[in-house]
């Protein structure tokens, strides 16, 4: 890891973080780093924790024990008004897309906007509102309700939602997980999008193979509470480990040769 | 955050029960602090006040008219026996006015509106609605709890007088056809024997029953466990618990009000 990031500031860093519910020990160990501009993707199968990680690293859930940092701040020691700040700059992307069903898809988005950004005239809430709205390619939908949207334009309206506040971090929670495999692909692309339209530094936190290959520049697994190994894609899955494979498995319902599982991924 | 501690002070029921109440105060405590402090949501406001007052009218107006009417039939007999039907419209004004009208409000309102809004809070808090306020660094409490106990409060005591005042209809309607007497009369009669302690007693009871509707309301939705079932037990815990509470709150006040008769 070292070698092709060291000289990068680090936005995110985790060091020694537990996270226990009851008896319940979620996370034991974990520490990263992620650097400006680049996509780290978390794996791991549900139930591993990826999700409490990033509720952590936006102040949702408080840890037990060890640091967090984001963009050199101590989350946990911020106060209100300081968690405010720094969640204008944080976008989160919640697994089931978490939007606002008594309001349009236009009120959704601006809805952060407004109670953030003082003394907005209509017209440039508007024009905000249009562009994220573009960038997301979903210019049609302004006026609808959320429970008229599939499941990939409720993603996309999501992410929107995020955008709208310009964010310097995006932490998307399972992007792709209950969408059709071309729908998967738009969403992937427009994570990588996001990125270079937004110059977003990102954590991806998914189960599946392909967009963590797509989307990601840096892999981390996360196997019983820590991280159990991190690389490119090729580095993390070029292994013999039992942990691994057995996750391969899991992706690709069972196909009991390895080479077989390395065929279906490098498609 | 709940927590669970693993000892138990006193039993767990006492202390699951003292825990819970201690919950209820800092979140009340919030409400108020909430309040002040810049960033009001008053078009939240007024769209909860317009649904509060749209979903109960209805059932209001049946239910406060019908009231006011039985309760002047059943009366009639009594007061006939003594030859005093004339005091039939002060007997049923002091009724509806002191006792009926704030309670039969308030009781379809934790029904109605309290149940909704328990509901819809625990859904927005299953499906991550709250947290996604949170995260995009706006103040769900402000927006979401302020607004709705604000809107009970003041809308509740709004229903009340005009339920007491459909009520007082009713009771006309049926006096008209069995007694001789015309509007103006009736109301000049009916309003006789009320005080001005009579109403302002029925507006703080009124006030304070929305203000209990709302705020356990929301309590009970913000506070929703996790998953599908955690949407019914809101609702329905939000209609138990405040009707209860109002049951308290109106042995109190009455017994509060009649040491000023
Ligand atoms: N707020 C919470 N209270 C209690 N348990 C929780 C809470 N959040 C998550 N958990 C538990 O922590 C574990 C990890 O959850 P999560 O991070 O959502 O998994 P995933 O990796 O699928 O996103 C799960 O077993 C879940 O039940
Ligand atoms: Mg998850």
């Amino acid at each position: 890891m070292a070698n092709h990031t060291t000289e990068r500031e680090s936005v995110i860093t985790i060091r020694g973080l537990y996270k226990s519910f009851g008896d319940l020990h979620v996370l034991r160990d974990v520490n990263l780093d992620v650097y400006r501009g680049e996509n780290v993707v978390v794996l791991g199968r549900s139930g591993t924790g990826k999700s409490v990680l990033i509720k952590i690293i936006s102040g949702l859930l408080t840890p037990d024990k060890g640091s967090v940092k984001v963009l050199g701040q101590e989350v946990a020691d911020l106060n209100d008004k300081q968690l405010r700040e720094l969640r204008l700059k944080l976008g989160f992307l919640f697994q089931n897309s978490a939007l606002y069903d008594s309001m349009t898809v236009g009120e959704n988005l601006e809805f952060p906007l407004v109670r953030n950004v003082k003394n907005l005239s209509r017209g440039e809430i508007n024009r905000k509102v249009a562009e994220v709205l573009d960038s997301v390619g979903l210019k049609k939908t302004l006026h609808q309700m959320p429970s008229e949207l599939s499941g990939g334009q409720r993603k996309r309206i999501g992410i929107a939602r995020t955008l709208i506040l310009n964010p310097e971090i995006m932490l998307y929670d399972e992007p792709t997980a209950g969408l059709d495999p071309i729908t998967c692909i738009e969403i992937n692309k427009l994570i990588n999008e996001v990125r270079s339209r937004y110059n977003t530094t990102s954590i991806i936190i998914t189960h599946d193979l392909t967009c963590a290959k797509v989307t990601g520049d840096r892999i981390l697994m996360l196997l019983e509470g820590r991280f159990l190994r991190q690389g490119t894609f090729e580095e993390v899955f070029d292994t013999n480990e039992e942990q691994v494979k057995n996750f391969y498995d899991y992706n690709f319902i069972n196909p009991p040769s390895s080479s077989h599982t390395t065929h279906a991924i490098t498609q | 955050m709940k927590s669970h501690p693993k000892s138990y002070v006193i039993s767990k029921r006492i202390d699951n029960f003292s825990l819970r109440v201690y919950e209820a105060y800092i979140f009340t405590r919030r409400f108020f602090m909430e309040i002040f402090g810049g960033g009001f949501e008053f078009q939240e406001l007024i769209k909860q006040c317009f649904e509060i007052g749209y979903k109960s009218l209805p059932l209001i107006s049946l239910t406060g008219f019908i009231t006011g009417m039985v309760f002047t039939k059943q009366s009639r007999p009594s007061l006939m026996e003594f030859g005093a039907t004339s005091w039939l419209p002060s007997l049923v004004s002091i009724a509806i006015v002191r006792a009926l009208a704030p309670l039969i409000t308030s009781l379809i309102s934790a029904g109605k509106v309290g149940s909704s809004i328990g509901a819809e809070l625990a859904s927005m808090r299953v499906t991550e609605q709250i947290d996604a306020m949170e995260v995009s660094a706006v103040n769900p409490f402000k927006f979401l709890i302020v607004t709705r106990v604000l809107a009970t409060t003041i809308t509740i005591p709004i229903l009340s007088f005009y339920c007491a005042f459909v009520g007082l209809m009713g009771s006309f309607l049926d006096i008209t056809l069995n007694e001789e007497t015309n509007l103006q009369a009736y109301f000049q009669n009916a309003f006789e024997q009320i005080t001005f302690l009579d109403i302002g007693s029925a507006l703080i009871k009124a006030v304070a029953y929305g203000f209990t509707i709302g705020l356990v309301g929301c309590y009970k939705g913000y506070y929703a466990n996790k998953g599908t079932q955690g949407v019914g037990e809101a609702a329905n815990g939000a209609v138990v618990t405040s009707m209860f509470l109002i049951f308290l709150e109106e042995v109190a006040i009455v017994q509060v009000t009649n040491w000023f008769r």
